[in-house]
């Protein structure tokens, strides 16, 4: 499989909020990546977790196909993932597959933090 | 040339990320042109769905067949696949892509039947399609109609592993509602749908000389079902393509009687 071209980077924003700042492309090859921040973010008792996408490269269809994958595993924890920094381009193909009906998109890290008070 | 041979490289890379290579957003699928032979039933004015629209328990199948002993690109398998994606198809599975072939954006218009039983192909027509929802260099993904037995993806891929071609199908799917999940369960459609991957990767294998021992696995991603979605049942393409032939004869008749007049 390919090399991982992703880097993440899991920060506190209050006790029950962990962001998930997300830098290069999500493909197949980021799974182990995103898995593990996910995993770092329960471990801490997370209860929303935030997703930046604003220094995203690239996703292609299986990047979606691990975000579906990631937001089971959160809702089965009853946790909330949201999302933020997308540009219109990736806003779009969330509309397209439908990713919009279950995982909240905002502009900025301050909206996407306001939506969870 | 040296520069020559980077700059190619950079191009094709530019080429498979690309924001090109998605389909372009759209509401509900307009049919425009139909291929000979096909029909646009349970397509037109559909949405199309991914796994979270659907109905029964999300699962990520995976097919995947070695190319041992071929010296072929996972490029030049993606080329080759979408050029002859109907044709590796099992016989009962009739695939009409477009004529811009697999393109984001494109539909695939399929003629299929459901409901096997051992020994016995299936019982019921069932006409619709899937979208192109992504194409590159190395991989290709199709989504499905509102209506169509299963609601998500079929990723379509090839790669290198431990020097070896690997070519692979990976479906992250739900049945679409309670018919298709009671079909899938207890009618052998689950069995079908395996044996559909495990013929065409067999017959892609065969087309690069290879006799290729498909592995296949599958996880459980989601166990739930989704009951506010039985719904979808309204939108069931076998129900509507059996309704569509059963009404056959009253069109032909119709025809008939216009063409007199």
């Amino acid at each position: 499989m390919p090399q991982a071209s992703v880097k993440m980077q899991v920060r506190k924003a209050s006790d029950q909020t962990i962001i998930v700042d997300i830098q290069g492309e999500i493909t197949s090859a980021a799974e182990n990546l995103l898995m593990d921040a996910y995993t770092q973010a329960t471990t801490v008792g997370a209860r929303n977790i935030l997703l930046n996408f604003n220094d995203l490269e690239y996703m292609n269809s299986s990047g979606i196909g691990l975000l579906v994958t990631l937001l089971i595993r959160a809702n089965r924890q009853q946790q909330r993932l949201v999302a933020y920094g997308l540009s219109e381009h990736y806003r779009q193909i969330f509309t397209l597959t439908r990713l919009n009906d279950a995982i909240a998109i905002y502009s900025n890290e301050q909206e996407a933090l306001a939506s969870l008070n | 040339m040296g520069n020559i041979s980077q700059e190619t490289e950079a191009t094709e890379k530019t080429v498979v990320k690309s924001e090109a290579s998605w389909a372009e957003p759209v509401s509900k699928l307009t049919i425009a042109d139909v291929p000979a032979g096909a029909i646009s039933l349970n397509l037109d004015g559909h949405q199309v769905v991914g796994p979270l629209q659907g109905f029964g328990p999300m699962w990520q199948r995976t097919y995947r067949v070695r190319l041992s002993g071929v010296q072929v690109s996972p490029e030049e398998v993606i080329r080759d696949w979408k050029e002859n994606f109907a044709r590796f198809q099992p016989p009962e599975n009739q695939f009409y892509p477009s004529l811009a072939g697999i393109q984001p954006g494109e539909v695939i218009f399929i003629n299929t039947r459901l409901i096997y039983f051992p020994g016995v192909r299936g019982l019921v027509p069932m006409k619709s399609g899937v979208m192109v929802l992504y194409s590159d260099l190395e991989m290709f993904t199709v989504m499905t109609p509102e209506g169509f037995p299963i609601s998500g993806w079929n990723t379509f891929s090839a790669f290198i592993e431990d020097g070896c071609t690997v070519a692979q199908v990976q479906g992250l799917v739900r049945t679409t509602d309670p018919i298709y999940e009671f079909g899938f369960r207890f009618m052998g459609g689950e069995g079908a749908e395996d044996k559909v991957w495990f013929h065409v990767l067999e017959q892609l294998a065969k087309h690069w000389g290879v006799q290729g021992q498909v592995q296949f696995h599958k996880v459980l991603i989601d166990p739930c079902i989704q009951w506010s979605n039985a719904k979808n049942i309204w939108k069931n393409a076998a129900i509507r393509t059996f309704f569509y032939v059963l009404a056959s004869p009253f069109r032909w008749g119709a025809r008939l009687f216009k063409n007199r007049i």
